[in-house]
């Protein structure tokens, strides 16, 4: 019989451990983040011989939510903490106010703007033909840019471009 | 052939199934456009505002199947019902406007109206008795914002653009509008919703609704039209004769080959 004392300095263990793969869990879409970067992993709970991994979604209808929830549980299995479960947790609802300040940063690296400020649009107008914040560009820095389309290749984001250097450029929306 | 499924009758159960045929139906039109829209950022934009739509709607088909107590599948109450058995409004079924793939002034016009709809009352619905119901609505809310945004900025310019686009999309505003007086009328399902806190009745919703409309037919300069006596019945299962072929193209696959998965 292992000491109880000894099993929750296991768990516990366990459960860094989990996050450090975690760390290594890339979003598809978006490769530049991880899923921790994204804010998306709420928790991570040792569940008798496994571990439970809460994930919130991003958009309702990303299609990239199910191979996620796959590449975590095939990480913590792999890493030899599973059997691994994970969780949907729909509320509080997803913002991209839990992207990281690394992941902000990296996202800039990888050429995506990241999304400006806080996501608190409550207020906005519904009819707003023009003008909107100005987004900077994550290549020259330039606040000089113009959006060419509000939807973009993922339910994240859409697209810009800057008029200073010229280059389109991807801008995660705040959300 | 699959045979067909039946959905529990309680209230609770039909008033979510309304919502949830509601996105779904739009999501699945709107995915018509996917392809051949008038430009790509706009095809792009529709397909994203179907993928949250569907999106929405599967998160709310699998609380259908929780609380009606025969283990549904989103899946099977998805593609496995007749007709008869769908309860969306009406509006939502109607094609995409004249011609082939449909009317781009039409399109955008049911997505503002319905963007508009679907935001005042996921904002309502935050406040569920039912915790997950809040939960999707706190999600979708944020989306039906953009859906909004993105759609009535397209009203505004088609209607104060060119006289042919102002002219489509009046003469969209003339076939659309009588179907929309089914979105706020009420019954013995969203009284019943009210009355436990699950979400708002339907005829709630239709004062904030108008003035929204107000704000943004006077900035797209379209007349306010008139009421009709005219109701449609889709939320109580008898649709229009357009239906039968949607659930046609969404059902061939499920019902040809069952339990197909991707």
């Amino acid at each position: 019989m292992m000491n109880p004392a000894m099993r929750v300095t296991a768990d516990e263990q366990r459960v860094v451990r989990a996050w450090e793969v975690l760390q290594g869990v890339l979003d598809p879409e978006v490769p530049a983040l991880s899923v921790c970067d994204l804010g998306i992993v709420r928790d991570v709970i040792a569940a008798h011989e496994g571990l439970e991994i809460v994930l919130t979604p991003t958009y309702s209808g990303c299609p990239a939510t199910e191979v996620i929830e796959q590449s975590v549980i095939d990480a913590v299995d792999h890493a030899g903490l599973g059997p691994a479960r994970v969780t949907l947790q729909r509320a509080p609802a997803w913002t991209t106010d839990w992207i990281s300040d690394d992941g902000k940063r990296k996202l800039r690296e990888y050429g995506i703007a990241p999304p400006s400020g806080h996501a608190a649009v409550n207020q906005e107008r519904p009819i707003r033909l023009v003008p909107r914040q100005a987004i900077e560009c994550p290549r020259c820095g330039s606040k000089d840019t113009e959006r060419l389309s509000a939807f973009g290749s993922t339910a994240c984001k859409s697209l810009y471009r800057c008029i200073a250097c010229r280059e389109p450029f991807e801008y995660f929306k705040p959300l | 052939m699959t045979p067909s499924i039946k959905v529990e009758q309680a209230p609770s159960v039909q008033y979510m199934l309304r919502l949830a045929d509601t996105t779904l139906i739009l999501g699945q039109r709107l995915g018509e456009w996917c392809g051949h829209a008038p430009v790509l950022e706009e095809d792009i934009a529709l397909s994203n505002i179907a993928l949250d739509l569907i999106g929405q709607s599967r998160a709310l088909l699998t609380r259908v199947g929780q609380l009606g107590g025969q283990g549904l599948h989103e899946d099977q109450l998805a593609f496995l019902r007749e007709e008869r058995d769908y309860r969306n409004a009406t509006i939502v079924e109607l094609p995409n406007g004249p011609g082939r793939p449909g009317d781009f002034a039409f399109t955008v016009l049911r997505n503002a109206m319905m963007a508009t709809w679907l935001r005042l009352m996921w904002e309502r619905l935050r406040e569920s008795s039912d915790s997950e119901l809040a939960a999707i609505a706190g999600k979708a809310v944020k989306e039906a914002r953009y859906h909004q945004q993105h759609s009535c900025d397209w009203v505004v310019r088609l209607g104060d653009g060119t006289d042919e686009s102002a002219r489509r999309l009046r003469a969209a505003l003339d076939t659309l509008w009588r179907y929309t007086a089914e979105l706020f009328e009420s019954d013995e399902v969203d009284a019943a919703a009210a009355a436990n806190g699950l979400g708002p009745r339907w005829d709630a919703l239709r004062e904030p609704w108008l003035a929204e409309m107000q704000a943004l037919f006077d900035e797209a300069k379209l007349p306010m039209p008139a009421d009709s006596a005219f109701r449609s019945t889709g939320k109580r299962g008898v649709h229009s004769e357009h239906m039968g072929y949607i659930l046609t193209d969404m059902q061939y696959l499920q019902r040809a080959y069952p339990g197909g998965a991707w």
